[in-house]
């Protein structure tokens, strides 16, 4: 992590339709469901809650180092990024759309910024049958072009959300980025604070912070937060093509790696990298 | 949450439509849409209740100004408990955007 402050751009600072504008080629940024069409929740209004007019999820269809890609952006400071029946939808069909493209001959890529809290609870069922139809769309998608995500920060990637992030082909993380299935507070809530203290942000990110995700080999670039590098680590991604082995089908090795952890003692982030780093890459 | 709506005069049709902001925390998103020469409408949907006349006292402010040149709009605000200030800064922002029809304004 170096490099001049004030050269580079934040990413983690830009809301999530700039995001997608930082990502696609100058000129090429063409929403889908833009804010206009006012496609919102009806659910967060019935339960009072004001409503913002793109769900909090922006399509953005474009290119990518010149090749036609959909990037898909879930925007943080609404909700808490949480996915609800028309965000979700509008992820699940804009993936299913670019898996059409690819079975036309038109190769397609996704790219999912991922900024959320899992599923909004206002919608229940319904969001979380939106993201297992994301889960579907992914793995239908891969099959044809790697599936990249990005998880910037701050809010993370957690819940549903995280399994889907688990599917993508590579991960893009920053220093700032957090991944796991159970936000902080819940584990905190299940596990008791003793073992799990939410508000102690330097041991949260010690274990599901992007430098340990990467060190644990749960994503694969770790880059600063910087326009640029992220673009970069995307370009990268979709330049690999698809890898060798999916991450998800790797988890023989994980089973494995979890038999060897020994729940009756206080697990610390250098036991995780040790057991981690222990079993075969299948790369 | 509460819905509250304002008129005010205003000059020839805006040129075209921007989009600003989110709808998180202290903050708001402002819709702007052209509208027919003379008249701007404002609808407010807020989360914070019982501010009606905080709303009417800003906006008349921000628009009775100026009322003759600002370019006529059917705004669409969704608010998210901004003061204010944040009010003011984000439709400000709206109309640079629609006067320098500058890209990052349009979705």
């Amino acid at each position: 992590m170096s490099g001049n402050l004030l050269e580079r751009q934040s990413f983690v600072e830009l809301d999530a339709r700039t995001r997608v504008r930082t990502l696609l080629d100058a000129g090429s940024f063409r929403e889908l469901i833009d804010p206009f069409e006012r496609m919102t929740s009806p659910w967060l209004a019935r339960q009072g809650v004001v409503t913002q007019s793109d769900d909090g999820v922006i399509v953005g269809k474009g290119t990518i180092d010149g090749q036609p890609a959909v990037v898909l952006a879930i925007e943080g400071a609404f909700q808490g990024g949480s996915l609800g029946e028309v965000g979700g939808a509008k992820i699940a069909g804009a993936l299913e759309l670019a898996a059409d493209d690819n079975r036309r001959d038109l190769p397609t890529r996704a790219v999912i910024l991922f900024e959320t809290g899992g599923v909004r609870l206002q919608e229940a069922n319904l969001g979380l049958a939106a993201i297992a139809e994301i889960h579907s769309a992914i793995v239908d998608l891969r099959r044809y072009q790697p599936v990249i995500g990005v998880i910037a920060g701050s809010v993370g990637c957690f819940g549903g959300m995280s399994i889907a992030a688990g599917l993508c082909s590579y991960l893009v993380v920053t220093r700032e980025a957090r991944l796991g299935l159970n936000g902080p507070q819940v584990i905190e809530q299940e596990a008791g604070i003793a073992e799990y203290d939410s508000r102690d942000r330097p041991f949260i990110w010690s274990f599901t912070g992007g430098e340990q995700r990467f060190r644990t080999g749960f994503v694969d670039a770790y880059v600063d937060d910087d326009a640029a590098r992220i673009r970069a680590g995307v370009i990268d991604g979709l330049a690999r093509g698809r890898p060798a082995v999916e991450r998800s089908d790797r988890y023989r090795q994980s089973l494995e790696q979890l038999a060897r952890y020994d729940a009756g003692v206080q697990a610390t982030p250098q036991m995780v990298r040790q057991i981690c780093a222990s079993g075969e890459r299948d790369e | 949450m509460e819905k509250h709506d304002f008129e005010y005069p205003a000059g020839p049709p805006a040129a075209q439509r921007v989009m600003v902001g989110v709808v998180g925390s202290g903050d708001l998103e402002v819709l702007l849409e052209p509208a027919d020469a003379g008249r701007t409408t404002i609808r407010v949907t807020t989360s914070v209740d019982g501010y009606g006349n905080v709303w009417r006292a800003q906006l008349d402010r921000l628009f009775k100004a100026d009322e003759a040149q600002r370019p006529a709009a059917s705004i669409e605000i969704n608010d998210f408990g901004a003061t204010p200030g944040v009010v003011g800064m984000r439709i400000a922002q709206a109309f640079e955007a629609l006067a320098s029809a500058g890209a990052g304004a349009r979705p």
